[in-house]
């Protein structure tokens, strides 16, 4: 349906260009992540985003303020992290097969362990300095139309592409 | 808490579902290969947009743990641009995000634990270098024992 509205805009071979893979399963896609937000919501008031995880998670290792700071919410932030991952497995298991065997595994990620690490280091520093990340500030920030977030938002959106395009022009590999 | 798994659950079928878990889908999308993605967030986030603004109208505060329906607010300062930058450049060089990194791995994409590992390393690093002031202040106190 939406791909329709967008073809009859954009002209259909525009819609093939700008996105390759259909827009169905993006779109279906993003409404769940949203309504598995509003599910939390509606229940707690919670606005739940997922990089604080990190943190929290850290305060069971560890006595730092910065850590220490998340205790009273860190048992449902683990419970959270770990619904994240079985939901996925849960597709997984409907739509690729015997995602827990790695050989069998459908697909496991083509980018280099160090692109991967190094990223994620700049990953875990930056989502808590900058008081959020793609969830938190991303789709409940952006939902509470949160001027900080919006900005924050745009900050790692526009860092992220020069940052992707650098790399590819570079002739870094995956 | 049931409900926190259920809607972890449906979040991270939902990020499975859109390939958002896949780094190499959110890289196409940041060297503007396929825009698919913008339907994620603006997806997500104008559903979540319209619970935050219905809700507080109908009641004032949720049924489980009567706190309060809000919006998600955070104050605005230099580092909400400091590490959005460094996020950018992380998400930017390895293609993916903590929510779908949680979800990468129950899709059973096992080479993101070195990402998982990176995030908790640099999640660690920030922390150790910002309590660093807090500790400062606590030494410096005067003890009375």
């Amino acid at each position: 349906m939406i791909a329709g509205v967008l073809a009859d805009l954009l002209g259909a071979g525009t819609v093939d260009v700008l996105f390759p893979n259909g827009i169905s399963r993006y779109a279906i896609g993003g409404l769940l992540v949203g309504l598995g937000t509003v599910l939390i919501y509606l229940g707690t008031g919670i606005t739940a985003g997922a990089s604080t995880f990190l943190e929290s998670t850290l305060s069971y290792v560890s006595g730092r303020s910065r850590f220490t700071q998340y205790r009273p919410s860190r048992d449902w932030r683990v419970v959270f992290t770990l619904g994240i991952i079985g939901g996925a497995a849960v597709y997984a298991l409907i739509y690729q097969g015997d995602p827990w065997s790695i050989a069998g595994s459908a697909w496991t990620t083509e980018v280099s362990p160090w692109r991967l690490f190094l990223g994620g280091i700049l990953v875990g520093i930056g989502t808590r300095v900058g008081k959020g990340c793609t969830s938190g500030h991303g789709i409940c920030g952006v939902g509470s139309v949160s001027r900080t977030s919006l900005v924050g938002v745009a900050t790692f959106l526009v860092v992220a592409i020069v940052t992707a395009n650098a790399v590819s022009a570079l002739g870094v590999g995956l | 808490m049931p409900l926190i798994l259920v809607g972890g659950l449906v979040f991270g079928f939902g990020l499975g579902f859109s390939h958002m878990a896949r780094p190499e889908v959110v890289l196409d999308f940041l060297t503007f290969d396929d825009f698919g993605l913008l339907f994620v967030m603006f997806g997500g986030s104008i559903v979540a947009g319209i619970a935050f603004w219905t809700l507080p109208k109908l009641r004032n505060s949720a049924p489980l743990t009567g706190r309060p329906y809000g919006r998600r607010l955070k104050s605005f300062d230099r580092n909400v641009l400091v590490g959005g930058s460094i996020f950018g450049v992380g998400w930017g060089l390895s293609g993916i995000c903590p929510g779908a990194a949680y979800a990468s791995l129950g899709v059973g994409n096992w080479p993101i634990l070195y990402a998982i590992g990176g995030m908790f390393i640099g999640a660690y690093a920030q922390g150790v270098w910002r309590s660093r002031d807090a500790a400062d202040a606590s030494a410096a106190a005067p003890s009375d024992d």
